[in-house]
């Protein structure tokens, strides 16, 4: 949880594709923080901008000029929250965004909890008392939809990278409790050399989640998707309507290649790489077979499936091998061909939770497959944002334990004692375990417990 | 029946009044008796037997890690259990040496009968104390509030203030293999009436377990087979106010055995003879502290448990066998006992035995110790579901000293998670609750590195001396420690050291690097291995000091950037300790607050936000909604 007197920062205009994005800081610091990553054209100093005025410039972070924007500052009192304000105005994009709203972040503001710019506002006064009640129905909905949030994230690949790490650490707080707990009892000693192996281990593993995972990959990067089917089921046509589709939005998105635009489209404000459907297409002989094996060697690779059935046949043994591929995949089931009449037993995808109409010829049925891909990448439940937001803040524990694991280390290299180490390690398994809202000392004692045989 | 009592304890005229009754003289009992009497309060002390006072049914010892930290903050309040500990013991280790100082823990070989004598009479010589033998069989109440207490023998006193120290009396039951009976400790009577009137008041009584090894003759032990275990050479006491001068010293040698296969075969064989396999004890036993025959069957891959071969005292040949508690029947303990290198032949005098034993839900208490249901009613010590005497003490300390403050109209006093061990005790009885016996560990403190038992006293000290319990005398001595710690990290923080041919040596040897220009005597003192005493011989300007000073000094320069990480999160936690909730609200009105979180916000009571935040089952959302409920509850109290 964000401490009042912490400056926070989120994106607080809704997240689409196109548009203005507005990023705003809020705190004692949020001006401070605007002028680090800020620069005026007019080569004004944004710490000392008045409030309630507003300069045009860059964005500018790590050396790179991010986009050009407008930044407005408030100071408290007067402002939304009641403290200092600062807003970037930027040109929009999820991913440009982010961007922004990360280099805030790295510059010393926490991302804001949903809700929290109310919660100040009305903390410091700037709301009226009826509207209480509301904000605490909005704060209680957020930790609703962050628990929501932070149950989807537990599935998610980071924070298993994240919890083994914490893990790690737990195991080895655990080691030193029961050793210093019980000094006269028969543990063994926590040797350094075991404890610098298992620090680093931790601090090699979170500079890999940190270097490797990016939030914004699946924005920026695209997502491998392949569309497999046996032929004449559509895949040609269901690949042009997607790349017709808000052709020009993708050719907007920083860092991608042309070569990258003609392969790839965006569905439901995610970029798709589709894969190479050629092979399918020229298949040629033993078309059946081929056709099948060709979809299961690109099922193995993607991170998602469209697979395509006609839905105007009923399912034939090769449509039930693809089926059979399918599962424990990352797919949607596309019935094509819709304009042709629905023959297809429906009840036979009943085990995917994903199923669209479309009718590629026509064009027909877009938005039902955009929905199901948002669905499908685990950008639902709730607004992007969201679940950027509980990335952001992932990547922020898993920094500032980064920090102490490190630190840790050091102070262990050069000899510190053991109880001022251990300080270091509980506060990154503190910041690891923020996520999960446990608490390191009930976790070590309980595996004190259980794992060492200790007593009178 | 329990009405009856009421009735009669109404018409009958109360033999005394008193303003605080103490139920239990054990290490709770006895601390809190003794400090309510010091606060000037008219005390009764309650005992099953005179002879018991203080008594040390299981291991005679005090102190060891966290507990020897909790012995030192009850000394700084101004509690007798250091005192006597310093008075009594046999032999003394200051454990985890070398471990770094937060981890540093005195522990003592305690002679049982003279703690105990020590401690009776302290409690005879305390002004306004009355020790008093006699089971107290129920509390009487009047308008939701005590009124006093009857003893067996129908006697009534009145009280406006009752503390429960009940220990492992309250219906106690010892178990060892088949056969069980009602008792209490070491074959004392057991207390079987009072809970009774407990329930009647809605006080939730629960059945915890506990354990204790054999005593066995010291002419039947081996020592030779045995390792030996020696006391510190330098002892400290564990009293701030122990005299520099009065030579403390070790009188008696400890000794380590091990079981073996042949051991747990014994055990293995005889398991469902336990009455805790064999299902006759329901109770929960502490999972610190598992009888040998739970370690066997844990943990049954190690080949040997350790035991330690303790005295009991000096007038006595009866040793203590620490870690092989058990409750198989004594004819098994004997075998198992027999194939231990250096017990092959030895003589049990008092068995080794399982005891069940009541004691109350600790969240239904507020962090004074104070039940909320009954204004004037507080626990304290093994009623309130912990385990040690260390523990025990401390919260009849903290009970004894609330007790007071409330009749006397005073604000109570409630010692926050980072001002030490007994407030960390308390937080977590009072808002974690316990599901077993509790032991205090160095690793439930989250501020370990501040909670040292080096500076208790520069903790506690002044909160002891504004209650009342520390004397002028005692008060102005640690203001002059206090004053020339601080004078000299002041100093050390100035001076400069000159490089020297010799500083180099110095450093080198220690396995620092040398200076070529000079540099600041902390900046020294900060590297690890470089000592305040090492370097004296190249700081000239160094004034004579007492070992307790130079070590304060020592401690505050070396660990200064990892007190300043623990400082942070102190006052990170304080702002939301001092967001008070108001007592008595029904969290079920505040909108936002989701269901579990009103059902534990009901039941726990929290004082503060922060201790709702540390309640399990309160998320850091519902945190913010009663932040912003206090806020709009603020607006509302001033429109």
């Amino acid at each position: 949880m964000n401490e009042i007197n912490d400056t926070v920062c989120a994106v607080s205009t809704p997240p689409a594709a196109g548009g203005i994005s507005v990023i705003r800081i809020s705190g004692e610091k949020a001006i401070d923080i605007a002028a680090k990553i800020f620069q005026p054209f007019g080569g004004e100093k944004v710490a000392d901008m008045k409030g309630h005025t507003c300069v045009y410039g860059k964005v500018v972070y790590g050396g790179e000029r991010l986009d050009d924007a407008l930044l407005t500052v408030f100071r408290e009192p007067k402002s939304y929250t009641g403290e200092n304000v600062a807003e970037i105005s930027c040109h929009g994009g999820v991913y440009l965004t982010k961007r922004v709203l990360r280099a805030c972040i790295e510059s010393g503001a926490k991302p804001a909890a949903a809700g929290e710019f109310t919660k100040r506002a009305f903390l410091n006064g700037k709301m009226s008392l009826t509207q209480a009640e509301s904000v605490m129905e909005l704060i209680s909905a957020s930790g609703e939809s962050a628990l929501r949030s932070a149950n989807g994230v537990k599935e998610g690949r980071l924070f298993r990278q994240i919890n083994e790490a914490c893990q790690k650490l737990l195991s080895l707080l655990a080691d030193l409790a029961a050793w210093n707990d019980y000094p006269d009892e028969d543990i063994p000693a926590v040797e350094q050399g075991s404890m610098e192996t298992a620090l680093n281990e931790v601090s090699s593993a979170l500079e890999g989640i940190l270097l490797t995972y990016d939030s914004g990959r699946i924005f920026r990067n695209g997502c491998d998707t392949a569309i497999v089917g046996k032929p004449n089921v559509g895949k040609s046509t269901l690949m042009n309507m997607l790349l017709g589709y808000r052709r020009s939005i993708v050719t907007d998105i920083a860092g991608t290649t042309r070569d990258v635009i003609e392969e790839s489209a965006e569905v439901g404000g995610v970029l798709l790489r589709l894969s190479d459907t050629a092979g399918i297409h020229t298949a040629g002989d033993e078309v059946e077979s081929v056709g099948v094996d060709l979809a299961q060697g690109k099922l193995e690779n993607c991170e998602l499936a469209l697979a395509v059935f006609d839905s105007s046949q009923p399912l034939d043994g090769d449509d039930r091998q693809i089926i059979d591929s399918l599962r424990g995949k990352n797919c949607i089931i596309v019935l094509n061909k819709t304009d042709l009449g629905v023959s297809v037993d429906k009840s036979e995808f009943a085990e995917f939770p994903l199923v669209v109409e479309v009718s590629a010829k026509n064009e027909s049925g877009m938005e039902a497959l955009e929905n199901a891909v948002v669905n499908a990448l685990g950008l639902r439940e709730f607004d992007p944002q969201n679940a950027l937001f509980a990335n952001e803040r992932q990547k922020a524990c898993a920094a500032q334990a980064l920090k102490y694991t490190q630190a840790a280390g050091e102070a262990l290299t050069c000899g510190e004692t053991l109880d001022a180490v251990t300080i270091l390690i509980d506060k990154a398994a503190d910041c690891l375990m923020e996520l999960t809202g446990e608490k390191v000392t009930d976790a070590v004692v309980e595996q004190v417990f259980s794992r060492f045989c200790v007593g009178k | 029946m329990w009405n009856n009592l009421i009735e009669r304890g109404r018409k009958m005229p109360f033999t005394d009044d008193f303003d605080i009754v103490v139920v239990g003289a054990g290490h709770a009992g006895c601390e809190a008796a003794l400090a309510a009497a010091r606060l000037g309060m008219k005390t009764a002390l309650f005992t099953i037997s005179l002879d018991c006072v203080a008594n040390m049914p299981c291991n005679p010892s005090i102190g060891g890690t966290a507990k020897g930290h909790l012995v030192r903050e009850i000394d700084a309040l101004g509690g007798e259990m250091g005192k006597a500990a310093d008075a009594t013991f046999l032999q003394s280790r200051m454990l985890n040496l070398g471990r770094g100082p937060a981890v540093h823990s005195l522990r003592v070989q305690s002679d049982r009968v003279k703690y105990h004598a020590y401690m009776k009479r302290a409690v005879e010589h305390q002004e306004n104390l009355y020790l008093k033998q006699g089971e107290v069989t129920a509390v009487t109440f009047e308008n939701g509030c005590v009124s006093g207490v009857v003893t067996k023998l129908d006697t009534s006193y009145s009280a406006r203030a009752v503390i429960i120290a009940t220990g492992t009396y309250l219906n106690g039951i010892v178990h060892v293999g088949e056969v069980s009976y009602a008792s209490g400790p070491d074959n004392v009577l057991p207390a079987t009436k009072l809970s009774d009137s407990l329930v009647e008041q809605g006080i939730t009584i629960r059945r915890f377990k506990t354990g204790t090894p054999a005593r066995v003759h010291k002419r039947s032990i081996d020592f030779d087979k045995l390792e030996k275990q020696d006391g510190d050479e330098k002892i400290t006491p564990f009293s701030f106010t122990h005299n520099e001068g009065e030579k403390l010293e070790n009188k008696v040698c400890c000794y380590v055995g091990y079981t073996n296969e042949e051991t747990h075969r014994v055990i293995l064989e005889n398991i469902e003879r336990s009455p805790i396999y064999s299902g006759r004890i329901h109770a929960i036993g502490p999972r610190y502290c598992p009888s040998i025959e739970d370690k066997i069957m844990r943990f049954r891959d190690r080949e040997r448990h350790q035991l330690f071969i303790e005295p009991m005292g000096l007038d006595t040949d009866e040793y203590y066998l620490q870690g092989m508690s058990s409750s198989l029947p004594e004819e098994v303990q004997l075998e198992f006992l027999h194939t231990i290198k250096g017990l092959e032949h030895v003589e049990i005098m008092r068995n080794a035995y399982a005891i069940e034993y009541d004691c109350c839900d600790p969240t239904e208490l507020l962090p004074t110790l104070e039940f909320k249901k009954i204004g004037g009613l507080f626990g304290a010590g093994q009623f309130n579901g912990t385990s040690g005497y260390e523990e025990a003490a401390a919260q009849g300390l903290i009970a004894g000293i609330n007790a007071a403050l409330k009749l006397q109209g005073r604000q109570q006093l409630v010692l926050d998670r980072a001002t030490s061990y007994i407030g960390t005790l308390i937080d977590d009885l009072t808002t974690k609750g316990c599901s077993d016996p509790y032991r205090m560990l160095t690793s439930r403190s989250e501020y370990r590195l501040l909670l040292r038992q080096d500076n208790a006293d520069m903790r506690l000290t002044q909160v002891g001396y504004d209650v009342g319990l520390v004397p002028r005398g005692t008060f102005e001595k640690f203001l002059e420690k206090k004053r020339l710690v601080e004078g000299e990290v002041e100093r050390v923080k100035k001076v400069n050291i000159a490089p020297s041919q010799g500083l180099t040596e110095y450093l080198e040897s220690v396995g620092s690097e040398g200076i070529a220009t000079g540099a600041k005597l902390s900046q020294l003192l900060k590297r690890p291995h470089v000592t305040y005493d090492g370097i004296i011989k190249f700081d000239d300007s160094r004034p004579e000091l007492p070992d307790a000073v130079r070590e304060q000094v020592e401690l505050q320069i070396k660990y200064e950037g990892y007190i300043a990480i623990q400082q942070e999160q102190v006052e990170a936690m304080r702002r939301l300790e001092a967001k008070k909730l108001p007592q008595g609200m029904d969290y079920s009105l505040v909108t936002g607050l989701r269901l579990e979180a009103i059902e534990k916000l009901n039941k726990i009571r929290p004082l503060s936000v922060g201790q709702a935040g540390r309640i399990s089952g309160v998320n850091p959302a519902d945190v913010n909604v009663l932040l912003v409920w206090l806020e709009q509850h603020r607006h509302a109290k001033e429109d």
